[in-house]
């Protein structure tokens, strides 16, 4: 096949498939998305998107006990939802070799925290291999389902965003492990943790956490370059090309291997160079462990790095004292351009009218989350998948909404409701509870790259044929209002989310009645699954109020008057504008 | 804008092999869907297919929704690092001028600065939360930056969706690989039926430079 410029996501599918990988599975979750969407397009692998994380690691489980090598792939707060299969799966072992990739994402490009995935390696106890660049990628995915059927353990494969989405040339074999499937046989004792033999199981662990650190000792993804024996350098992944770039001359020692650490590699390093130090980015996972070998760390002759964000070469130059390059400074007084709504964006109205009401909003992950900036600013706090409708549960519990005298709304997108949202409604319905909860069900999981989910019902191997959710038919997709129902919810609504008067009548009916629980479906498609463009409407006897440009459409805009002005290659004429307009100024045509 | 995400596949070094005497850093920032990345995809096998090392970092996530967006693309002999850090920048190509601005700093003392003359007013702006810089073609010129009426070139050109590849025109002349490689990678990573609009487009853009 030859040489290819891949993404660490690109490359890490090519090595599953190539390692023989007959299943895959997901939650999709930035940065690791791509790395299923590329594998399923490749033969003889099955893959699947999972409602969440935790579902798609036993689903992995079931896979690779069942006796075939298995790929599971999710974004670094998949790995909090997984974590329960992941630290019991650490005592049972695996069938055939099962390998977790976890995607980091550190100053949160496209999340809501920047934890670091190989504390979970640690706190299971089991290996992770951490790649430098794509060439490692594809190379490290191979060996971790090596290292994973050698030591029966799930391997952790961990990447950050500048891994995933860096493309870098790999040479790539491009020949596929046939392997047959391993023959099946029952084995309570190793797979099923009830207290006697997960006693059992932990002295297994025991021995083979032992037999990895030995193997790390040795391991030739550990990897000592002798240079300038002033500075001693211990890192790992993207932060080795950074080192690499700012200090040419460092010595280092590269782990490919991040857990378990090799106490006598590190030490007879430490010995040989002058001062040791460690180069981390927002966390301190290297250093806590090294220091804990007594091993003497030191800190960066001219300052320690960010506790916090992406450690890049300017990072490392700065901390020890080499120059940076000279520039100008950076540009003052401009205007920020944080992401927006689209152009007939189906959440837009939804949250125009939650902030008229002036609610107290529990928000979700997706794009909605975007409802908690300017110009709606109408969300109160967003934690994690599927924290919407508990927390909103929770404002009740306490009282907020009559001390306040605004009503609680509970705001969750489709495929959230479906990774972890039905659970938490459940617990309202179950506990008596009240409020509204509006489901916005825009037809996909937009904020990932339009992937299929359970509600639309579109597969990953639908979506990679590129099946619209829009052609799924109605008895492959879930009938979210009949889920309400089924639930004991009485006061459930179908609502147009695009249908302005509609969509403020129910907000206003539904909040009004606090004595009971209401679920809302705000449902139309997202912008990018159905692009169907309209005329563009047009404006007559403005009278300048503002309205129109306070939904925070980025396709409306002002000329120097004051008068709006609508951008016509962004409009779509979806007649969100002129529906909000409160004289009738702007007229669709057609 | 469709997102050109596919791997640039099979690379056969076709173009002459070159040498550089040090990494080169490319750094590309728009608005998302400005067509940043098949931009940046054209370049990278350009570099691919003069035998050299290359390392093509994007920021994803919510690129899609009008968002700042970036894509850094370094080529050498080895590549170490895939970030452009501050005074870094050989060739800095912006596709609207605010976002130059903000990108002004990545810029190496004696590098070259391509944008694409027009503004882009973000929601923060139409919501009366922020105001448009009134200078901004000033501060561009100030700092010596190539000013190019690209989407008007791509109009004159029949193909206004070849915006980018105008700008591709014009970074291409600051960058050591032939036009015949650019030529032949346009060709490559554009549909059939647009190559002879797009290699327009890129000579459009090129003649703006010279």
């Amino acid at each position: 096949m030859g040489k290819q410029l891949l993404s660490g996501n690109e490359a890490i599918a090519q090595g599953a498939w190539e390692a023989g990988v007959e299943v895959g599975t997901a939650y999709p979750g930035t940065p690791s998305t791509e790395t299923l969407e590329n594998l399923v397009k490749k033969p003889d692998v099955y893959c699947e998107w999972a409602p969440n994380e935790k579902v798609a690691l036993e689903v992995g489980l079931g896979a690779s006990i069942g006796g075939v090598r298995t790929l599971v792939t999710m974004k670094h707060v998949g790995v909090n939802v997984a974590a329960d299969p992941l630290l019991s799966s650490s005592n049972t072992g695996v069938g055939a070799g099962l390998v977790l990739l976890a995607a980091d994402d550190p100053s949160c490009y496209s999340s809501q925290n920047e934890q670091d995935s190989r504390h979970y390696a640690a706190f299971a106890r089991i290996p992770c291999l951490d790649p430098s660049d794509s060439q490692e990628a594809y190379e490290f995915a191979q060996r971790a389902f090596e290292v994973s059927e050698e030591f029966d353990t799930v391997c952790m494969l961990h990447e950050t965003m500048r891994i995933a989405h860096t493309r870098t040339m790999v040479e790539v074999a491009g020949t596929r492990t046939q392997r047959s499937p391993l023959p099946y046989e029952s084995r309570p004792q190793k797979f099923v943790m009830m207290p006697a033999n997960a006693v059992r199981r932990t002295l297994v662990t025991n021995e083979r956490e032992d037999a990895l650190v030995a193997w790390a000792e040795e391991c030739d993804l550990n990897r000592v370059e002798l240079r300038d024996r002033s500075v001693g350098i211990v890192v790992s992944g993207a932060l080795y090309a950074h080192v690499r770039e700012a200090l040419p001359d460092a010595s280092v020692l590269k782990l490919g291997v991040s857990w378990p650490l090799p106490p006598a590699k590190l030490a007879e390093f430490a010995a040989k160079v002058e001062k040791l130090y460690v180069v981390e980015e927002a966390c301190t996972y290297f250093e806590t462990r090294v220091r804990a070998l007594d091993i003497e760390v030191s800190e960066p002759p001219a300052g320690r790095l960010p506790r916090s964000g992406e450690v890049t070469s300017a990072h490392i130059r700065a901390a020890f004292g080499v120059a940076a390059p000279a520039h100008i400074d950076p540009a003052e007084g401009l205007p920020p351009r944080p992401p927006a709504f689209c152009a007939g964006c189906p959440h837009r109205l939804v949250f125009c009218e939650l902030r008229r009401l002036k609610a107290i909003v529990m928000g979700d992950i997706g794009c909605y989350t975007l409802g908690a900036v300017a110009p709606y600013s109408a969300t109160d706090a967003v934690i994690d998948m599927g924290a919407s409708l508990s927390m909103a549960h929770g404002m009740e519990l306490a009282g907020a909404a009559d001390r306040s005298k605004r009503p609680v709304v509970g705001v969750i997108g489709d495929s959230t409701f479906a990774h972890s949202g039905i659970t938490s409604l459940l617990g309202t319905v179950y506990n008596g509870g009240t409020g509204t909860l509006c489901i916005l069900d825009n037809r996909t999981t937009a904020m990932t790259g339009t992937q299929g989910n359970p509600v639309n019902g579109v597969t990953l191997t639908e979506q990679a044929a590129r099946l619209s959710p829009l052609d799924v038919p109605a008895g492959k997709q879930l009938d979210l209002v009949a889920l309400c129902r089924a639930m004991g919810i009485e006061d459930v609504r179908l609502v147009d989310a695009q249908d302005l008067k509609a969509v403020r009548t129910a907000l206003k009916e539904a909040t009004k009645a606090t004595e009971r629980l209401s679920v809302i479906v705000f449902k139309s498609p997202c912008r990018l699954v159905d692009r169907t463009r309209k005329p563009m409407p047009t404006i007559r006897d403005c009278r300048r109020c503002g309205t129109c440009i306070r939904i925070g459409c980025p396709a409306l805009g002002k000329d120097e008057t004051g008068h709006p002005v609508i951008d016509p290659t962004q409009c779509i004429g979806c007649g969100q504008c002129a529906q909000s307009c409160p004289f009738g100024c702007i007229i669709e045509e057609g | 804008m469709p997102h050109d995400t596919s791997a640039v596949a099979d690379v056969n070094v076709t173009g002459e092999r070159i040498q550089l005497d040090r990494t080169l850093t490319i750094l590309l920032v728009g608005v998302g869907g400005q067509g940043t990345i098949l931009a940046g995809n054209i370049c990278a096998m350009c570099a691919a297919e003069a035998g050299l090392d290359v390392k093509v970092s994007e920021i994803h996530g919510m690129s899609q929704r009008g968002g700042s967006v970036s894509t850094v693309i370094r080529v050498g002999n080895k590549v170490e690092s895939m970030v452009c850090d501050p005074g870094c920048a050989d060739v800095v190509v912006a596709f609207e001028a605010v976002e130059a601005l903000r990108a002004q700093h990545f810029l190496r003392e004696g590098g070259s600065m391509f944008v694409n003359d027009e503004q882009i007013v973000p929601v923060s702006v139409s919501i009366g939360n922020a105001t448009m810089p009134a200078d901004a073609r000033e501060r561009l010129e100030g700092i010596g930056a190539h000013l190019i009426p690209a989407g008007q070139i791509a109009r004159d050109a029949g193909s206004p969706r070849s915006t980018n590849v105008v700008l591709v025109g014009a970074m291409s002349t600051a960058l050591p690989f032939a036009r015949e490689v650019w030529e032949d990678a346009i060709a490559k990573r554009v549909p059939a039926k647009t190559i002879e609009a797009n290699l327009e487009a890129f000579s459009r853009g090129r003649a703006a430079v010279a």
